[in-house]
């Protein structure tokens, strides 16, 4: 239970962090518009239904990116990864409280996202959602622990997007899929068998990344 | 407490530390001094756990919750209250009475008044009481100081003197510092760096 | 001495093929090289596992340079494999088949372990961290081949069909030759990067505890 609680104080201390500075989630709603604005005249003719559905993912992770670029930078500007590593808490803590408050952010995202794009260009179906949700817990886990990984290194913010794109693919097959067919079981489940794989080999190994 | 055998710490092709041996035992009081450079920082941050020696051993008898480290960076995050960061720190160190301590603290070192506004506000000093706040906080056995008089302003630092007295004897303390007469009256033994 | 072998082996894998047809004959490199790069990646993470659960201090070195060693054979794969695709379809890239595409993942996937490496000092961190990613890569194959499967279904159905040789009689001999003689090779590379580094290191040391 005490697992628990230290995960619910630090993704506390999360959310009051960036309700305090206020900058990661409005940059991401304002990118996510942006993207839209920019699929539009970078389609030429009028895109079908299965076009527009990949854009919508290609928007949704790299809005992702942006946001999980952020997600360690106070404790890394500040110094304060070593406070957190000094606790007697379990490391894998402060991964699990830093992915669930990114989770947070992605959805607020995505709840002006998704309707934006049923705006801008079709409308969006339950499979699409539920695909969505699925999608959102596998970038945070991975995104997250692999920022962790990149706070630390000389390259930093570039080489976030390296490290993920590759281990995103499945997610984007996961969930492209679940939107475009017909029957998006299949589909649904490599996001959910990809959420559960990862997020076990995130939660058992984030010990070592903050370890000296 | 602490012992360390022929300790050393390598960066990469920097080696920062070499064949360090030092006993600390339970309440003693060592103060460690060196020009800059000479490695104090890394032999602290090692001896608190937040780095690995590449080379000797190192044993220390005080499980991680059982260890108050104050570095050069405060440890504190800036957006949050004073409160908040005491909060979250109490937390994490399962602190018992958690308010109540946390007010005693913050009254000690002359914060209280200011609790509730965010530590970017602060001044130096006011940071340095309070990363002082955050170390004595989960009552550590074991107290890693570096340079803990640097960023204090002489009210602070008064507090400070006050608070080591009250505790030498009963906790063990590994203090680096670059005025050692300071930390005079309370050194049970001494080690000296050089680069 | 284990170098010549190997490519002796190599070399008499070649001649067998003649019967078959010529492009017929990339494709026991390829899949032998594909094989061999998954062996490569397969124990990068195993030396990887017992870097971080044993702390064994050589296992770091020898998880770098199974990975190293296994893009080098995905550099191969992905060349002989479009090599392949030219001579059977007349492009230089097909999407449609799977193990190229998977190829291509884990190729960036792992191009981003050195671009990891590099960008930390050397020491217990980068060891760490290196190793992790390691592990990350060995997961992502099974399900990134899962993805790229279930990719086919809505992607337009390309009429390119595959055909493999059918492996019968003299076909598969000379495969497991090659394979054997891939294997070798790779086990010999192991031993000398390996080695070369171990020197460098030692050597490294040497020189720090004299001056």
């Amino acid at each position: 239970m005490t697992y628990v609680r230290d995960v619910g104080a630090l993704a506390r201390k999360d959310l009051l962090l960036e309700l305090r500075a206020r900058d990661t989630l409005p940059a991401m709603l304002l990118f996510v518009a942006a993207v839209f604005v920019v699929f539009h005249f970078a389609l030429p003719g009028t895109p079908s239904r299965l076009e527009t559905t990949g854009l919508l993912w290609v928007a949704i992770l790299f809005t992702a990116l942006l946001g999980l670029g952020r997600a360690f930078v106070p404790e890394r500007e500040q110094r304060t990864f070593d406070g957190l590593v000094l606790a007697p808490c379990d490391r894998s803590a402060i991964w699990l409280a830093k992915s669930l408050a990114t989770l947070a952010f992605l959805v607020a995202a995505e709840l002006v996202a998704l309707p934006l794009y049923a705006l801008f260009f079709h409308s969006v179906g339950g499979a699409t959602i539920a695909a969505v949700l699925l999608a959102n817990v596998g970038i945070c886990a991975v995104g997250t622990f692999l920022g962790a990984m990149a706070v630390v290194t000389r390259a930093r913010d570039l080489l976030l997007p390296l490290l993920f794109l590759p281990l995103a693919m499945p997610i984007v097959v996961g969930a492209v899929g679940a939107s475009v067919v017909a029957s998006p079981g299949r589909y649904l489940l490599l996001l959910a068998l990809y959420d559960l794989l990862f997020a076990v080999v995130c939660w058992a190994t984030f010990e070592y990344v903050v370890a000296e | 407490m602490l012992t360390t055998r022929r300790l050393g710490k390598r960066y990469g092709e920097k080696r920062v530390l070499r064949g360090i041996d030092l006993t600390l035992p339970q309440g003693g009081f060592l103060v460690v001094t060196g020009p800059n450079g000479a490695g104090k920082t890394t032999l602290l941050r090692i001896c608190a756990g937040l780095a690995q020696p590449t080379e000797g051993t190192i044993e220390r008898s005080a499980a991680r919750a059982q260890v108050g480290y104050l570095g050069h960076e405060p440890l504190v995050y800036r957006e949050l209250t004073a409160l908040e960061n005491l909060e979250l720190y109490g937390s994490l160190y399962r602190v018992p009475e958690r308010r109540e301590r946390i007010g005693m603290l913050l009254e000690r070192f002359g914060l209280w008044e200011a609790r509730h506004e965010r530590v970017a506000s602060y001044s130096r000093g006011m940071t340095q009481r309070l990363a002082l706040c955050r170390v004595l906080l989960h009552e550590p056995e074991l107290l890693v100081l570096d340079e803990p008089y640097s960023a204090l302003d002489e009210a602070g630092a008064e507090l400070l003197d006050a608070q080591l007295a009250e505790l030498r004897g009963e906790r063990s303390f590994l203090v680096s510092t670059h005025d050692p007469a300071r930390v005079q009256p309370f050194a049970s033994g001494a080690l000296a760096l050089s680069t | 001495m284990l170098v010549t072998t190997a490519l002796a082996f190599v070399f008499y894998v070649a001649p067998n093929d003649q019967t078959l047809g010529f492009s017929q004959r990339i494709f026991y490199f390829h899949v032998s090289i594909a094989f061999t790069a998954y062996a490569c990646f397969i124990c990068g993470a195993w030396q990887a596992l017992r870097h971080l659960w044993k702390r064994d201090p050589r296992a770091d070195l020898a998880s770098y340079v199974c990975v190293h060693l296994g893009l080098i054979f995905g550099t191969l794969v992905l060349i002989t494999g479009s090599i392949w695709a030219k001579i059977a379809w007349g492009r230089w890239w097909i999407w449609s088949e799977d193990e190229l595409v998977l190829f291509l993942v884990l190729y960036l996937f792992y191009c981003a372990y050195f671009m990891l490496r590099f960008s930390v000092d050397p020491g217990p961190q980068r060891a760490n961290l290196s190793a992790v990613y390691a592990l990350f890569g060995v997961v992502l194959i099974p399900v990134s081949f899962a993805a790229i499967r279930l990719a086919k279904a809505y992607f337009h159905p390309e009429v390119f069909t595959l055909h493999g040789p059918r492996f019968g009689g003299w076909i598969l001999v000379t495969y497991c030759i090659s394979q054997v003689a891939l294997l070798v090779l790779a086990y010999t590379l192991y031993r000398l990067e390996l080695g070369s580094k171990r020197l460098d290191t030692r050597l490294r040391r040497l020189r720090e505890a004299l001056a």
